[in-house]
């Protein structure tokens, strides 16, 4: 049965007041606080190890991101746990609250699909993390400029902005599982308690099930070597199931420029290779190309079942 | 005669164990003002709800101006100004911006938009507080901004699902009166209420309700002459002779009944009060007042009922 009409009428009413919402929601403010706080002291430890550390590294200004100095995490670390909390607090009452809110029904009764409400949420969410991040990234940039006092290049502008981009697609997945509680789920705080489960669950036990897994893969009786060889191939394959991981790898790729592969490496690969040199930004793309289409994929995948989950249910007022 | 404006033949609804709406045929004109009637859960929401095309059909059809709402709903529901029972609405935005958001998702211009919300929302009555948030709302003033948002798009027709419910007495007659000015505009208006005595002063046909079914259809005086029997009911308070007798004689009476310590109920088949005054006088009796009771829906559904269950 085909159904008349755009599917996407409608769309950017839902989108631009949503993102209204989000912008100026209390739970922004918080957000912009939180995030803002870990940029500066993150930035902040970071210039102070890059001064004692200056000279020969060509890619000065990525470092800003990646440095870590105790009892500061890095500015990439901080991000990949912020990013899925900003998400999550973005999604997680997406639609459940319109139910108890009883706005939904009037909603509906508009001339437009339920397709235009829920892809407009997730636009609209996606936007101001996009927006969060963007300011984020500025600020961290305008940092480094002040405390380094060196210009970055083309090439780490280039990084640092694929890097933004990454971290988006990142944040798309966990900002898609949260909206399929919300949908799911007719307690927000059932929604987001779910959400912040599969989160944990994923930084914290994910990496030892991952380990856990790998072995297993190890035939009995193998030698100490082959055993190595069989832990270093499975151990990522499990590990990449993880959102985190992912991105994990991913910044590794754009922000450290000599990263030649992500796992395992023969020998004869490395023949005449100069180790240490940085590879140009189009192959270390391509090298976490993989990544970015399984977070895409990851983002698709959920949505879809946001997307079907919501078409089923039935809106009464 | 004109095409309904809404037409349902043997529309049906089955959720996974019950069955919510029962071969239901409905033919509601333009203009008129159709109440569907019955107590809660009897399938009025959810007869809505198929007319919109925002629950599947499980079986039957359903034709909204000759548009068939699984296929074209969005065509269906431009036509259509929907306020849903309990209505909800964004508490942080004030009353304009919560009609602005209703008419852009609509596809309005947005000059329309200004022009519109501020006409309806003067009709409604909330003229003096369109830019007071939502929060701060009544209970009546959400039920007629509810009102509002279903005009904004200027629809052919309005559903008000339980437009009543909740609302002190005086705020349900505003409420009645907002409907019955919109009718003189010549707009179709659907209406589901529980609450029968309310609505029937304002309805030209209504469908009563029961367990997914439409037990009676048409207008209240005819339900009432369908299921009441004589269809007038004669109040009498006399005293003196043998009234009781004498007023059982008058021919068109079908029965007498006691009400009361001197009030009798005459079931007559017309309105035939002067005779009963003349008759009282010529008997010696003292006849100390005379009235007339309308056929109530409220009465009407319990008889029905009664006898349906006398019947099983």
């Amino acid at each position: 049965m085909r159904r008349e009409g755009s599917p996407w009428s409608g769309l950017w009413a839902v989108v631009s007041k949503e993102a209204a919402d989000h912008l100026t929601s209390a739970r922004m403010r918080f957000l912009e606080v939180l995030v803002g706080l870990a940029a500066i002291g993150a930035v902040y430890a970071a210039t102070q190890t890059i001064r004692q550390t200056v000279g020969s590294d060509p890619f000065l200004f990525l470092t800003l991101f990646t440095t870590a100095k105790d009892p500061l995490p890095s500015f990439v670390s901080f991000l990949g746990f912020l990013v899925p909390l900003a998400a999550i607090a973005l999604g997680f009452d997406a639609i459940n609250t319109e139910h108890s809110r009883r706005t939904l029904s009037r909603i509906v009764a508009q001339p437009v699909y339920r397709d235009a409400v829920l892809m407009g949420k997730f636009l609209a969410a996606l936007l101001t993390l996009g927006i969060l991040l963007a300011v984020l990234w500025l600020v961290v940039i305008g940092l480094g400029l002040i405390f380094l006092g060196l210009p970055p290049s083309g090439e780490e502008i280039a990084r640092a902005f694929a890097f933004w981009a990454a971290t988006l697609f990142y944040g798309g997945v966990w900002l898609a599982l949260s909206m399929m509680f919300s949908v799911l789920f007719r307690q927000p705080a059932t929604s987001a308690l779910a959400a912040l489960a599969i989160w944990l669950f994923f930084s914290f036990f994910w990496p030892i099930i991952a380990e856990l897994a790998a072995q297993s893969m190890v035939p009995d009786g193998a030698p100490g070597f082959i055993a190595q060889a069989y832990l270093a191939t499975y151990e990522p394959v499990f590990a990449r199931i993880a959102p985190n991981y992912l991105f994990g790898e991913t910044t590794l790729a754009l922000l450290n420029p000599a990263t030649r592969a992500l796992g395992p490496l023969f020998l004869s690969q490395l023949q005449g290779a100069l180790l240490g040199a940085p590879i140009p930004f189009g192959q270390s793309v391509l090298l976490i190309w993989p990544h970015l289409t399984g977070l895409v994929a990851g983002t698709i995948l959920l949505f879809t079942i946001a997307y079907v989950a919501f078409q089923r249910q039935e809106i009464r007022a | 005669m004109t095409e309904p404006v809404i037409e349902a033949n043997g529309l049906t609804k089955r959720y996974r164990t019950r069955i919510a709406v029962d071969h239901i045929d409905l033919a509601i004109e333009e203009g008129e003002v159709f109440g569907l009637l019955g107590p809660n859960g009897a399938g009025k929401t959810t007869t809505i709800l198929m007319i919109m095309g925002l629950t599947d059909v499980s079986a039957g059809t359903v034709r909204v101006l000759g548009l068939d709402p699984a296929r074209q709903p969005l065509a269906v529901k431009r036509h259509i100004g929907y306020m849903p029972d309990s209505v909800g609405f964004y508490d942080t935005l004030t009353a304009r911006e919560n009609l602005a958001y209703t008419g852009r998702l609509a596809g309005l211009e947005r000059t329309r938009i200004e022009r519109r919300s501020e006409e309806v929302l003067a009709r409604v009555g909330l003229g003096a507080v369109v830019g007071q948030k939502v929060r701060t709302f009544s209970r009546g003033m959400r039920q007629r901004l509810g009102l509002a948002d279903a005009l904004l798009r200027s629809p052919r027709i309005v559903i008000l699902d339980e437009p009543t419910s909740g609302l002190d007495p005086q705020a349900t007659q505003d409420f009645l009166e907002l409907i019955r000015a919109l009718k003189q505009e010549g707009i179709t208006i659907i209406l589901s209420s529980h609450m029968l005595d309310k609505v029937q002063a304002i309805c030209d046909r209504v469908a009563l309700f029961n367990d997914g079914r439409i037990a009676l259809c048409g207008t209240v005086t005819d339900l009432g002459r369908q299921v009441l029997g004589g269809g007038h009911q004669i109040l009498v308070e006399a005293r003196g002779g043998r009234i009781e007798q004498t007023l059982a004689a008058i021919p068109g009476i079908i029965r007498v009944r006691r009400e009361g310590d001197r009030g009798y109920v005459l079931e007559a088949e017309s309105d035939i009060r002067p005779v009963v005054a003349a008759t009282v006088a010529q008997a010696g009796g003292e006849l100390l007042s005379l009235g007339i009771r309308q056929a109530s829906l409220e009465s009407v559904y319990t008889r029905y009922f009664e006898e349906a269950a006398h019947a099983a």
